[in-house]
């Protein structure tokens, strides 16, 4: 290394808010980057497969395994009694998410049994030679059927209330009633879920699992097992994307590994195929929104009562907290003078929903874009317009409080919307594009602005807690580890970046570590975009205790004042004395100072009671707005998206390159989830669309033609969090509903925009065609 | 036929390789992360549609040495003989310096999680490779077959713009320093021996010839004949079914070539899209905007039009425009030839006219007579790299008098195999070209196809659209914009 450089350098490399490239790009690009599988098997690992059933609903009269047994290479096969302790998973402790369905399906897809064999393609063929006896039984599989079958609830609904919303919706000058479908989402991180479980001493085992959950991994391995949490190990170094998919589904895959590693006292490694990851593990859940909205002749809304029905699938798995945000985000950026929103998490014959990027909160706020988009066409008016009538006045305005009860304090979303509307130029291309649909016969155009507003926190009060394990090596070296889980989010490289800061030393210095339950324990989920909020802080915290005590032994062997101590780039400065950071640190470990210090942060200010749908769930609000213009083909329903300008709120960005990756990425991740990512399932209750030729998610060419995205450089989180940053993995996501409510300006215009056409989504071409053909008929 | 003869010999990054035991159905990819240990090429879907697994493969054309990015994951190690398969491995300098592709992907911050990123490494490889300063269309069409869920792909993009304007010869770079180091392995390789590998229970074969193709049909009828494994791959990763043997044609020189005629092309079987491209876009231009959206960059390059007609798929994308074009089909046994128009191939779904120890040898396009009017519109639920909704390719021809002369339409996606509209053409014949004769004709798609419904469309949709495409086709002949273009230019 070359020192010179390093003393004449005015700042370190890598501080925080600095544009930092991932930590481990060169290792991506070099295929260096190892993901679980590509780590080195220890002598003689197994390998697993899934045995699924065939039926979205029924009993199993009979399992014959012979053939699977008996198949040359097959060491195992495990059912729901080879569970050692127990057969369930449920993360919500409900006692409804078997491990291996016992005596009863209830999704097309199941899994009842698990071959174990010496090669992953013996046990996925074996797995097929399975004879399986059912007596079926009903299923439903969407939400009108659940509905009309009266199926349970997998949670208990909640409510949220203010004023009184039907006496409002009967005193109000207009009122509108209406229905949105808003389909799910798969994942599709490009890393299927996998696990490698390695048997150690006495009830000793270590999961390497691709979990952006290691503490519950943990937890789950160690009840199914009948084991001590510390027996259990969690490893993981990075996923190949999560986005949600991660946080409760790799449970499986765990647990089923862990228990043959130690029936069988040797490795065992799960890696189910693509299609098999499709079918057997969650995805977003789907909504049914049932609304009224009250409004007067300007726009206004006086008020709303609207129904959320989700499908959750089998079990409750999140579906509680999910339909919950989805509820919090059903106002998204405006103020209900009078509201009542209901959740209705219903159990369907499908697999069960889970975590997907935005947590419910995306189908929560664009039901609540569909409220305003229905009184713009009724009033013919700009749907601009009428969102910036009803957006959340400023702090003590009367119009800051929401649905839930929180006062909003740290609104910029007007000063967003309006740079925005500028620096896109909307008011003009808007015009233009009315002009152009009223000569253009096939091809139509739309442009909408849509905001983001997303409440930063877990729901659950509990979970916002994190803790960070610092170790500084007598060679000035620093080893860091964290409770958040790196799924390619940029969070390590954020936490490390908080670290270099605080001892001012080169970010190079800062070794990164695999995320383990050995380290840090009793973590959170790296969920709800807190990541780098939470570890970020606990990382902040261990640096600083660190810190205290080498300023405690600088101004002893120095012999000065703590104030004279500092820690200045690469260099701890005492008095007029600056000494390099390595040498300082081995001085201290001389005098025997502690080099080492777990670091930990909890959430101020915030608190939620569910039973009385009031409180403070939020610590702060990220914001966000976009504009998006799309052409459509009236004759097929093809649609481009042509150009998008996004204006986004991170606070005071730690990284602006990561941050603007996670805009432009969410961006396209919900723009897809709008448009062509369909989920379908037969009669039978068979998803189909379970592999990338089936299911589609955007690529390179469906990308916004022209992309123009800032950062509001200009904002600051309101709230002491880590350098004046705010979260930005799940804000994004919400940002293409200005795509949605683009193509339904341009499916409009062929009615002179005098009727909302009410797209459910995925906006298919399929379903834009439909909306234009209905329009069309209503109009003539 | 029943002896093991010979070994699958073909050069790995700068290894020999030469292989006396290979499964029939083994895969590239299993090969390289199970056997060689080299994980860079991570395995997505294990169906060609995410392209984590890109690697490169170079072959000879002739006496060119030429590079093209294939999915490793459905490419079987047996179709490998005399080819230089080159891994992200292989990329980086020997002290750790990374390619300037891969620096630019850092610099560009264009990877996230970074499990796609070896793959969209290699195919933005094999563009620099073979372009100078590409344009976004001829970037987009490259990553028509690299699916990433973080990036949002805009990083990525500007990254491979900027890696343009760097050139080969100017930075070191493997492939260019060993070309002909390469070249020279290969051809002493290169052999029209055929190859048999395995027993009886699994085997696998390379025939050096036409001929020999044709006698070991004739020995196993019942063989599977593998061209560019894009679609048979799926039948052993996902399907996992028991085929054998096989044979692996995509060596066979003789059925490579693509040659124009006064009559038409001639298009050998084992031609793939991508080389067939030039020539199909010079001809019949929409038919080349057509290929521009068949599966990605790296199915284009392994997969044959021949293979496309041979499987006799409702939803290929190739045959509405052949049949549309009167193109006709040459089968060759050990007993001799015979061609037949291609709509007759295709006798119901599942079923095609391919006697046993037959094999597709060519097919042939006839040229469009001049005046004639062409088009071919797919419609999917994603614009690139997504199976046809529906697929209808329009001909026709209009006398002095601007009425309907003559009149070929065919579609796929809208009946058991792809099909000639034929009431919808009797509707058009001897009427004016006009938007009344349109909407007359329209109403007779009725009577040609009942689609299905299916994840891809609902029947309802499949039936407006394939009507509401003659319109399409109409007011494009009448010269009103009426089709989404992304870019003006064509990659």
């Amino acid at each position: 290394m070359d020192k010179s450089t390093f003393e004449e350098r005015k700042t370190i490399a890598g501080p925080m808010h600095s544009a930092l490239r991932h930590d481990s790009a060169h290792k991506h690009v070099s295929g260096t980057a190892d993901y679980i599988d590509d780590m080195p098997e220890p002598a003689g690992t197994l390998h697993g497969a899934l045995g699924m059933t065939d039926r979205a609903h029924a009993e199993i009269v009979a399992m014959d395994l012979l053939e699977v047994i008996a198949t040359a290479g097959v060491v195992c096969v495990l059912t729901a009694k080879d569970m050692p302790h127990s057969n369930d998973i449920s993360p919500s402790h409900l006692d409804d998410e078997p491990v291996l369905a016992d005596g009863l399906v209830q999704f097309h897809g199941q899994p009842a049994f698990a071959v174990i064999a010496e090669s992953r393609d013996i046990a996925r063929r074996a797995a097929r030679k399975a004879k399986i006896t059912y007596r079926d039984l009903p299923h439903f599989t969407d939400i009108t059927d659940a509905l009309e079958n009266g199926a349970e609830l997998v949670t208990k609904p909640l409510t949220l209330q203010r004023g009184d919303a039907e006496a409002e919706l009967e005193l109000s000058p207009r009122r509108l009633a209406g229905r949105m479908r808003i389909g799910g989402q798969e994942h599709f991180y490009l890393e299927s879920h996998i696990a490698l479980a390695i048997p150690g001493e006495d009830d000793e085992i270590t999961v390497w699992s691709s979990t952006q959950h290691p503490s519950e991994v943990q937890h789950m391995v160690g009840h199914v097992l009948g084991v001590p949490s510390n027996a259990v190990t969690v490893q993981v170094r990075r996923m190949g994307g999560g986005f949600g998919g991660k946080e409760t589904q790799g449970n499986q895959f765990a647990v089923l590994a862990a228990v043959a590693a130690k029936k069988l006292n040797r490795a065992v490694k799960f890696r189910p195929d693509r299609d098999e990851d499709m079918t057997a593990t969650g995805k977003r859940h789907d909504f049914l929104v049932d609304y009224e909205v009250g409004f007067d002749d300007e726009g206004r809304i006086h008020a709303v009562k609207a129904n959320y029905a989700a499908r959750c699938g089998y079990s409750s798995d999140l579906s509680g907290p999910v339909t919950d945000r989805a509820l919090f985000h059903a106002d998204s950026s405006y103020f209900y003078p009078h509201v009542k929103l209901t959740s209705q998490p219903l159990k369907t014959h499908t697999v069960s929903n889970t975590a997907y990027r935005g947590f419910g909160g995306p189908q929560g706020m664009i039901g609540g874009e569909r409220f305003v988009e229905e009184i713009a066409y009724a009033l013919g008016k700009d749907p601009l317009d009428i969102r910036k009538l009803n957006f959340y006045g400023e702090k003590g305005s009367g119009r800051d409080l929401t649905p839930y009860h929180q006062q909003v304090q740290d609104n910029i979303i007007h000063r967003i919307v309006s740079e925005l509307e500028a620096s896109a130029d909307y008011q003009a291309r808007r015009k233009a594009i009315i002009d152009f649909n009223t000569t253009s016969r096939v091809i139509r155009k739309g442009i909408a602005l849509t905001p983001v507003k997303f409440g930063i926190s877990f729901t659950m009060t509990a979970f916002n807690q994190a803790g960070a394990l610092v170790h500084v090596y007598q060679d000035g070296s620093i080893h860091l580890n964290h409770g958040g889980t790196e799924m390619g989010q940029g969070l390590y490289t954020k936490v490390a970046q908080v670290l270099a800061d605080s001892f001012q030393v080169d970010i190079g210095h800062v070794k990164i570590t695999a995320t383990t339950t050995g380290k840090v324990p009793n973590t959170s989920a790296t969920a709800a975009s807190s990541g780098s909020d939470l570890n970020g802080m606990a990382a902040y915290d261990a640096a600083r205790q660190i810190k205290e005590r080498l300023v405690d032994f600088a101004a002893e062997r120095w012999q000065t004042e703590r104030e004279n101590i500092s820690f200045v780039p690469n260099h701890v400065k005492i008095g007029e004395e600056l000494v390099p950071f390595p040498d300082f640190i081995r001085q201290a470990y001389f005098a025997r100072i502690q080099l080492s210090a777990a670091g930990f942060y909890k959430t101020p200010k915030i608190h939620w009671d569910r039973n009385t749908g009031r409180g403070t769930p939020f610590y702060y609000f990220a914001y966000g707005a976009a504009v998006s213009e799309v052409s459509i083909d009236t004759l097929t329903g093809e649609y481009m998206v042509d150009r998008v300008d996004v204006l986004h709120d991170v606070g005071k960005s730690l990284n602006p390159a990561i941050d603007i990756g996670q805009v432009e990425g969410g961006f396209v991740q919900g723009m897809g989830w709008l448009t062509t990512e369909e989920l379908w399932w037969d009669d039978k209750g068979r998803l189909r669309t379970h592999a990338p030729s089936t299911y589609k998610i955007p690529l390179a060419s469906d990308r916004p033609k022209i992309f123009n995205v800032r950062l509001a450089e200009w904002a600051e989180n309101a709230e002491m969090t880590i350098g004046r940053s705010k979260a930005v993995g799940e804000p994004p996501f919400m940002l293409p509903i200005s795509v949605l409510e683009a193509l339904s300006m341009a499916v409009a215009s062929v009615a002179d925009y005098r009727e909302c056409p009410r797209l459910d989504t995925p906006a298919t071409p399929e379903r834009v065609l439909m909306a234009v053909e209905r329009l069309r008929a209503t109009k003539a | 036929m029943t002896k093991s003869a010979g070994s699958i010999r073909f050069i790995l990054n700068d290894r020999d390789i030469a292989l006396t035991s290979v499964s029939p159905t083994g895969t590239l990819l299993d090969f390289l992360r199970l056997e060689r240990r080299l994980t860079g090429t991570k395995e997505g879907c294990a169906e060609g549609d995410c392209g984590a697994c890109t690697v490169l493969v170079g072959r000879l054309a002739g006496d060119d040495l030429v590079y093209e990015s294939v999915n490793a994951c459905i490419r079987f190690t047996g179709s490998l003989n005399a080819t230089h398969v080159v891994t992200v491995e292989h990329l980086a300098a020997k002290d750790g310096a990374l390619h300037p592709v891969q620096q630019a992907m850092v610099d560009y911050h264009g990877s996230q999680c970074g499990f796609c990123t070896p793959g969209i490494v290699m195919s933005l490889y094999g563009l620099w490779l073979s372009k100078d300063n590409p344009g976004r269309a001829e970037i987009e069409k490259t990553l028509q077959g690299n699916l990433c869920r973080c990036t949002g792909y805009e990083p990525i993009v500007k990254a491979a713009e900027a890696v343009g304007t760097i050139r080969p010869d100017s930075v070191f770079d493997p492939l260019m320093k060993a070309r002909q180091d390469i070249t020279a392995r290969l051809k002493a390789i290169r052999s029209n021996e055929t190859i048999s590998i395995g027993d009886e229970a699994a085997r696998l074969i390379v025939p050096g010839s036409a001929a020999a193709l044709a006698d070991v049909l004739d020995s196993y009828p019942q063989a599977t004949v593998v061209a560019g494994c894009t679609d048979v791959g799926l039948w052993i990763t996902k399907q996992m079914r028991a085929i054998n043997p096989v044979i692996f044609i995509n060596g066979i020189e003789e059925l490579q070539s693509i040659e124009e005629t006064q009559e038409g092309i001639v298009i050998g079987a084992g031609v793939t899209y991508s080389a067939a491209f030039d020539l199909i876009s010079a001809c019949y231009p929409a038919f080349g905007r057509l290929l521009d959206r068949l599966g990605g960059e790296q199915v284009r390059n392994m997969g044959t039009i021949g293979g496309n007609v041979a499987n006799g798929s409702p939803i290929g994308d190739s045959p509405p425009p052949l049949i549309a074009l009167g193109a006709s089909v040459t089968l060759r046994s050990k007993g001799g030839r015979r061609t037949i128009p291609l709509e007759d191939y295709f006798i119901e779904y599942g079923r095609q006219d391919r006697r046993p120890g037959e094999f597709v040898e060519s097919v042939f396009v006839p040229s469009l007579p001049d005046g004639e009017l062409f088009s071919v519109y797919k419609v999917s639920k994603r614009r690139d790299e997504d199976i046809s909704a529906l697929c209808g390719a329009f001909r026709i021809g209009l006398d002095g008098g601007n009425r309907v002369q003559s009149a070929r339409i065919a579609f796929g996606g809208m009946a058991g195999t792809p099909k000639r509209a034929t009431q919808v053409e009797a509707a058009l014949i001897g009427q004016p070209w006009n938007e009344e004769t349109i909407k007359t004709a329209q109403a007779a798609f009725e009577q040609d196809y009942q689609p299905l419904t299916d994840w891809r469309a609902t029947a309802t949709y499949r039936m407006l659209a394939a009507k509401n495409l003659l319109m399409r086709f109409f007011l494009e002949t009448a010269g009103e914009r009426a089709e989404l273009v992304r870019f003006e230019e064509t990659a």
